[in-house]
């Protein structure tokens, strides 16, 4: 009987999220593109219409038309197809670098949050020198040793970006530790890792979601960026941002190589940032 | 005084953390598999292991790291940056000075531009807030935040440049006859050739400083000293750019130095794709070459022109904000 009454609760509260979420056109736009990514990500060899390695000497560099959609490059390899399975670069790239940077701003947001003291002062200085210097220099200068591959970028992409998640988390955790119910978990016994875990941590998942979901788009653009400078994801594997490469070097010839891998990104960053957004709005229990 | 006091409390906490800055990039980067040697090692089949060990031996990469690293560190205090790795084995200072005075131009102007253009459009939306010309803008913010600044840089290349031909799409003056130019023409050919570099690094700015203009001018709008200077009877010209602007600019002005790094960092982007031999592309060849000495040497650069754009910010907003300035006073 309880346990129907909480399970109906949840729902209608779920229903009240989604409800919010979806009565805001930007957020809800976010979310349609989105879904489209990951839908193109995982059916990619479906709806491909050709196989975004092969390569046709006789249709290099053509011009969009009925056959290749979106042209071809100086392969002949279809950029309709390719751009299709570099969706699949992004998302990896966004949700693998995004969960690292959430994960190490998390514990290292609690750690500085809870024990307070030296290690908040420690923890927060280290803050304020990561973000003292511009992250594509030092991205650049470890990837320089590193072999460049679509993991590390992931990696190093991650480890420079939790700066803003560990403040978030510090926050919170400093506004919440004293509070009356965390007390209440100490006195009944619960240890420091269960204040922290089941206590504290929860209050904080709604901005840590929103603030992940907005990195998402800015690791996407990082990756492209670094693909782009030739030290990302390495060709054959399609890359927006190797694709854009391609772009520059016949820029006077091709311009549909310029132009549909860098709409790509655009589109993709915004649906998530949209989505970013509506979820800071439909979360944010001040806003209702 | 105490301003004075202040201010080397600020120096103190700067020096340090460009001396965290130093260490974490130093043990970053040596840590990180792979070194300098096997870029040639790897292309040489006559190396033998005793070649390369004597390579490292030359570069002092042999040593503990710890070394290594103090070795670095007393060089830079006596402001010398090592020699490069490349053959050339010139002045890492040497090769950054070269460079120096172009990226910090385009940077500058950029900041020019950004804060021009961004504070009036801010002000505006905020003032006319939710109005169509509020909306318009909030779409290219969020455009502008969406998209990849290189893109940017392609489609402007491909329209200004290919398309219309009406500007030069590389390098930053003309190669052929540019000697014999007067100055009104190196000046005017030099301007012709950063006009599209100048944009493109303005733009992330361009989008988050109107954000911000916005969203400071709304929160300052709402105070009382605002309704009295309404009902005091002054023309609203004089409410919001002498009484609103002034209040709503104070946290910009943070916000300008913490923008600093974003905008240097994109010059590694612009610079490579505009062919403009500034920092950027130097950390571009230098990462490509391995070359410890020059990779270090421009993030000590970059950092302490961050650093320095930060500390001017935290100077500009205590000599305008006398609440600071007073508060500094009650405090010590």
């Amino acid at each position: 009987m309880e346990a129907a009454v909480t399970i109906q609760r949840s729902r209608s509260r779920t229903g009240a999220f989604f409800s919010v979420l979806f009565s805001n056109p930007l957020a809800l736009s976010g979310s349609v593109i989105v879904i489209i990514l990951f839908a193109a990500a995982l059916l990619a060899p479906v709806i491909s219409p050709y196989d975004p390695q092969a390569i046709d000497t006789f249709h290099i560099l053509e011009a969009p038309s009925m056959q290749h959609w979106l042209g071809t490059d100086s392969l002949g390899r279809d950029c309709l197809s390719r751009l299709i399975y570099g969706s699949r670069i992004s998302l990896l790239v966004g949700f693998v670098a995004v969960g690292i940077a959430t994960a190490v701003g998390t514990v290292l947001g609690a750690l500085a949050g809870f024990y307070g003291r030296w290690v908040d002062t420690l923890v927060m200085r280290f803050v304020d020198i990561m973000l003292c210097f511009p992250s594509i220099f030092l991205i650049m200068a470890v990837i320089a040793f590193l072999e460049p591959s679509i993991w590390n970028i992931m990696v190093v992409i991650g480890l420079t970006g939790w700066m803003g998640v560990a403040r978030l988390v510090r926050a919170e955790f400093l506004s919440l530790r004293k509070r009356d119910f965390v007390l209440a978990a100490r006195i009944s016994g619960a240890s420091n890792m269960m204040i922290v875990f089941s206590e504290i941590l929860p209050n904080a998942v709604a901005p840590i979601i929103v603030s992940a979901t907005l990195g998402v788009g800015g690791a996407i653009l990082t990756e492209s960026a670094l693909s782009f400078l030739g030290i990302g994801v390495q060709p054959p594997t399609p890359s927006w941002g190797n694709m854009l490469t391609e772009g520059k070097d016949n820029l006077e010839i091709a311009w549909w190589l310029s132009v549909y891998p860098g709409l790509a990104i655009l589109i993709t960053v915004l649906g998530y940032n949209l989505l970013g957004e509506g979820l800071r709005d439909a979360l944010d229990p001040r806003k209702k | 005084m105490n301003f004075l006091i202040w201010t080397a409390k600020r120096l103190l906490a700067l020096v340090l953390t460009f001396i965290g800055i130093t260490l974490i990039s130093f043990f970053v980067m040596h840590l990180a598999p792979g070194e300098p040697m096997s870029l040639q090692a790897d292309f040489n089949p006559k190396m033998t292991p005793e070649m390369r060990q004597r390579l490292r031996a030359q570069y002092g990469l042999d040593k503990p790291l710890y070394v290594q690293y103090a070795k670095w560190f007393k060089g830079l205090v006596q402001l010398d940056l090592g020699r490069s790795f490349s053959p050339d084995r010139r002045k890492v200072w040497d090769k950054i000075r070269e460079r120096l005075p172009i990226t910090v131009l385009i940077n500058v102007l950029s900041m020019i531009l950004i804060i021009v253009v961004s504070v009036p459009l801010g002000v505006r939306a905020a003032v006319r807030q939710n109005s169509l010309f509020d909306q318009v803008t909030t779409v290219l913010v969020f455009l502008a935040y969406a998209a990849p600044a290189f893109w940017v840089a392609l489609l402007l290349m491909l329209f200004f440049g290919i398309e219309l031909g009406w500007l030069p799409v590389s390098g930053v003056h003309t190669l052929m006859g540019y000697e014999h130019m007067n100055t009104w023409q190196k000046i005017m050919d030099w301007a012709r050739h950063l006009v599209l570099p100048v944009f493109v690094s303005a733009i992330g700015g361009l989008a988050g400083f109107s954000r911000y203009t916005r969203s400071s001018m709304l929160e300052v709008l709402r105070q009382d000293f605002i309704t009295t200077a309404r009902a005091k009877g002054l023309p609203e010209r004089t409410v919001i750019y002498r009484h609103a602007l002034r209040n709503a600019l104070l946290p910009l002005i943070t916000i300008l130095g913490l923008s600093v790094p974003g905008l240097i960092g994109g010059s590694v982007i612009f610079e490579s794709i505009f062919a403009i031999p500034g920092v950027g592309q130097l950390m571009w060849s230098s990462v490509m070459a391995r070359d410890y000495p020059v990779l270090m040497g421009n993030l000590v650069i970059v950092s302490v022109l961050t650093l320095l754009g930060n500390l001017l910010a935290d100077v500009g907003y205590a000599a305008v904000d006398p609440r600071i300035r007073t508060g500094l006073q009650e405090t010590e």
